[in-house]
């Protein structure tokens, strides 16, 4: 993004046989892909047309008289969420993808990976789990009371730093993930020549490597902090009333959309300050690979108790995060099989884990191909139009999922009376509710953030000259895209996959709105009986997608497996 | 990736569409059921819904969820909507979805007399089918019953003999948001204010769902709390230990609150006819299937409660008012917000 105009700057732009500039040029379309632009252009208006859907909703009429009690306080504790998970994400993701890549230490091989794995715990299971064993009338606090006397007992564990807590454990797999790659894909040379400089491994750690990671940081943390954003589910455990929930309230409490409408506005600004925090983050850091790849990092080992310190520590995260609920969950779900009959019949939940499945997959390649799409326009040089649309991509992301459902069936309204008026008998009728097509069209409004992120923060790392070489050599723009762009930004295609995958299992409010009848999905499942306070049962189906979520996530192993060994060729 | 496997996702992402649309889109392939129920509530609704088939030969198809979204996706459907009932949970709701226009007035003598006045909207738009209690549970190792307030048990909980002792649901809960609503039809904005003021100052513990407020109770964290009597029955069906009793409040005064589960028969429906045979049996004959497995009350007096429940008596109820509850649950929030009730 950043390096984009690169190709508009005068006198560089790429010698174009096809089409010379004129003498004003396009600067503002961009240096000359109308066909690639008006593309990015058209995902943008598709992905911006539920979330500007709500916010014209809200934003007329706005009076400001009618703002709940209690806004200011739901800002400040949005604040402190945002905050505290943003710094715990960073620490522990930041933190464990430094271990795993500098040293060695016992089970490193195995941990390296594992350490994925809670990005398959939605935070709402993992959230309701904490508090079933953590809360005052779960099994620690029993048994301390039992041995220390009735006042005995932990400090309020339903509360702010509970949330973040778990929030934490959930989601710092986003920054693990992209830190990793950048320190494996961009970081060895840089490092390896500040090294050689005479750079101490801590100096060079913190001058070279933590600026060159910043703009993976950064991706992973504002993928962290909408996700904090939007979540609804656990921050209502902890009683931790953020302004999402806030919107909800209002919706369900007053019955008054309009009023919700008004709040996600709010909770839009908080996205914008997010994305704009981010670019200033990455800042105008333009880092790119010349060259072959490095040697990669050195790896120390550590020796003794250094070594099993590290171990204990990845460990501890991943036992708190992923194995320990995943067994927890596992108990119930025996002892509810054992208990009696299934909850649903054989068909149902084949149907339901079929559909929960195939959505995710569509929606993956969805999301993906759009986010490719728009990487390579911008990067045949977009102009800043072209590059706000890119950015408007992003925001479906951080409007919570009830709120960007509501939006598409706003949206959808308009067109069918749009429809109606020129004379098309019966508009699009269902379009939205009585087929899948709008779960599909939300998620991909949804998710297109995170599968953006990661295929641009691969497309950062490809250096401009390559676009440049292969235009000015004559190959077309989908040349360009099928043989250079394309295996080169692969990884950040792969994580892209992955990461909307995941979300897409777990999802649940969209579903929930936009579904047509008979249609269901495990999350659905779940959230009935949950909702239900029916832990035991939920157990099954929760304990299914976890597993499903996990399998985007070997695939992403075998892609960190990949790079290792590839570190391990040279 | 090369070309080739982009064309291969693309062309496998236009298959995979085509197929799921297919069997996505009702009425496309597989024959749709007769009728379709929106439903926000959450109870095992198929055993009901598949006597009724076996009975009448009538179908019935529903989806679940939350009561906004689907009043609001009804909204949005208008008239093209699939949805034949709408049925859902808390009177205010009910009061909402046909304020908005999106229920069908009936006339019906069966529900007339099956549904007490107060249960069912004068207009024949909705009707209750259910009832629920929102009473006082407590560890009766630690409470006497006589320590409750017998004219207002829930303003009786402000008392600061309680401090420290309670347990209640949070804020976002439908279910302290229309008991506190009630409150204000009952006494008026400031004394209600006033009560919840006391619950706070009696440093009340606020738990996330009622069945975690049980379970503190049986473990001695809090003496006593607020619940839905059905949670206590399903509590006590699953651990036959369970140190929790049901007190009925304010059994001198007003009555226990009381809130109900219901449907009305949905502005745009196709179907209205068979639409309003389900409702009368559902309020009749089918009384029992529906309210059974969930431990509610039924709302026809001459249907009989589930035993368990049965086991708690008789018991007085206050009239429901469900303008007030639809009403006044916006500033019960507020009023939520104010007293700094979590």
């Amino acid at each position: 993004m950043s390096e984009a105009p690169v190709l508009t700057e005068p006198g560089k732009a790429p010698p174009s046989r096809r089409r010379p500039r004129g003498k004003h040029g396009f600067r503002k379309f961009g240096a000359g892909r109308p066909l690639w632009s008006f593309m990015v252009f058209v995902a943008a208006a598709a992905v911006a047309a539920p979330v500007v859907a709500v916010a014209v909703d809200g934003l007329t009429g706005l009076t400001g008289a009618d703002l709940p009690r209690g806004l200011g306080g739901m800002l400040l504790t949005t604040l402190g969420l945002m905050l505290g998970v943003g710094t715990g994400t960073l620490v522990v993701g930041g933190g464990l993808a430094w271990l795993v890549t500098a040293y060695r230490f016992p089970l490193r091989n195995v941990l390296v990976w594992l350490l994925v794995l809670p990005l398959a715990m939605p935070a709402y299971i993992l959230g309701f789990i904490f508090l079933s064993v953590f809360d005052v009338a779960g099994p620690v606090q029993a048994v301390l009371r039992a041995v220390l006397g009735a006042e005995a007992g932990i400090a309020q564990v339903r509360s702010l730093p509970g949330a973040v807590f778990v929030m934490t454990l959930t989601l710092y797999p986003y920054v693990y993930l992209l830190a990793r790659n950048a320190l494996l894909e961009q970081a060895p040379g840089p490092y390896d020549a500040a090294r050689t400089l005479g750079a101490g491994r801590a100096r060079a750690l913190w001058t070279v490597l933590l600026p060159l990671a910043r703009p993976s940081l950064a991706a992973g943390l504002a993928l962290v902090m909408m996700e904090t954003l939007t979540d609804f589910a656990t921050v209502q455990y902890f009683n931790v009333k953020t302004i999402s929930v806030g919107v909800y309230l209002v919706w369900k409490g007053s019955f008054d959309f309009q009023l919700a409408s008004q709040l996600s506005v709010l909770v839009l600004l908080f996205a914008v300050a997010v994305l704009a925090g981010e670019r200033l983050m990455r800042g105008r850091a333009r880092f790119h690979q010349r060259g072959g790849r490095g040697q990669g990092l050195e790896t120390v080992r550590l020796k003794g108790w250094q070594g099993w310190a590290a171990t204990g520590a990845c460990l501890g995260v991943l036992g708190a995060g992923f194995l320990l609920p995943a067994l927890q969950l596992l108990w119930w779900a025996v002892g509810e099989l054992a208990a009696g009959p299934v909850p649903l019949r054989a068909e149902q939940f084949a149907d339901y884990l079929a559909n929960s499945v195939v959505l995710a997959v569509m929606v993956a390649l969805a999301c993906a191909l759009v986010a490719v799409v728009i990487g390579h326009s911008l990067r045949l040089g977009g102009g800043a139009l072209v590059r706000g649309a890119a950015q408007l991509t992003t925001f479906g992301y951080a409007v919570p999922g009830a709120v960007v459902g509501i939006g598409v069936l706003l949206a959808f309204t308009v067109l069918d009376d749009l429809l109606e008026a020129v004379g098309v008998a019966g508009g699009t009728g269902l379009l939205v509710t009585g087929s899948v097509l709008g779960i599909l069209y939300s998620y991909t409004v949804h998710f297109l953030a995170p599968a953006y992120q990661a295929v641009d923060a691969s497309f950062a790392k490809v250096p401009p000259s390559i676009t440049r070489s292969a235009l000015s050599l004559g190959a077309g723009p989908a040349r360009v895209l099928a043989r250079v762009h394309l295996p080169l930004v692969r990884p950040g295609v792969a994580v892209a996959l992955v990461l909307v995958s995941i979300d897409a299992v777990k999802e649940l409010p969209l579903v929930l709105l936009l579904r047509p009848f008979g249609f269901s999905t495990l999350s659905v499942w779940t959230y009935e009986l949950a909702r239900e306070n029916f832990w035991e049962k939920a157990a099954l189906p929760a304990l299914v997608i976890v597993s499903l979520a996990v399998v985007p996530v070997f695939f992403l192993f075998r892609q960190v497996r990949l790079t290792e060994n590839r570190r391990k060729e040279h | 990736m090369r070309r080739r496997s982009l064309l291969g996702t693309t062309g496998f992402l236009a298959v995979v569409m085509t197929g799921v649309s297919g069997c996505g889109v009702p009425g496309v392939g597989a024959e749709s059921a007769d009728l379709q129920v929106y439903t926000a509530r959450h109870y095992d609704l198929e055993a009901a819904f598949s006597e009724f088939t076996n009975q009448t030969g009538i179908t019935v198809e529903f989806i679940s969820g939350g009561d906004a979204e689907l009043l609001e996706r009804l909204k949005a459907e208008g008239e093209d909507t699939p949805a034949d009932l709408f049925m859902t949970v808390d009177a205010g709701n009910l009061w909402n979805a046909a304020r908005q226009g999106e229920l069908a007035a009936l006339e019906s003598e069966t529900l007339d007399q099956a549904v007490p006045e107060d249960l069912r909207d004068p207009e024949g738009s909705w009707y209750g089918l259910a009832m629920r209690a929102r009473t006082v549970a407590y560890n009766p190792d630690a409470v006497d019953p006589e320590e409750f307030d017998a004219k207002d048990t829930y303003a009786g909980l402000a008392d600061p003999k309680w401090k420290g002792r309670l347990c209640m649901r949070d804020a976002t809960s439908a279910y302290t948001q229309s008991l506190v609503a009630s409150l204000i039809d009952l006494h008026g904005r400031d004394r209600a204010l006033e009560i919840v003021r006391g619950w706070v100052s009696n440093d009340v513990q606020i738990m996330s769902n009622d069945v975690l407020l049980l379970e503190a109770i049986d473990a001695g964290q809090c003496d006593a709390g607020i619940s839905n009597h059905y949670y206590v029955a399903r509590e006590q069906a699953e651990n036959p230990d369970l140190n929790v009793s049901l007190h009925w409040a304010s059994q001198e005064g007003a009555g226990t609150h009381v809130n109900i589960s219901g449907a009305g028969v949905v502005e745009g429906s196709d179907n209205p006819e068979q639409a309003r045979q389900l409702l009368e049996w559902i309020a009749s004959e089918g009384q029992n299937a529906f309210v059974d497995a969930s431990y509610e009350f039924p709302v026809n007096p001459d249907a009989e409660p589930e035993p368990r429940i049965a086991e708690f008596g008789e018991f007085k109820r206050m009239p429901l008012n469900a303008e007030a509850y639809g009403d006044l649950n916006a500033e019960a929030i507020d009023l939520l917000a104010e007293a700094g009730y979590e």
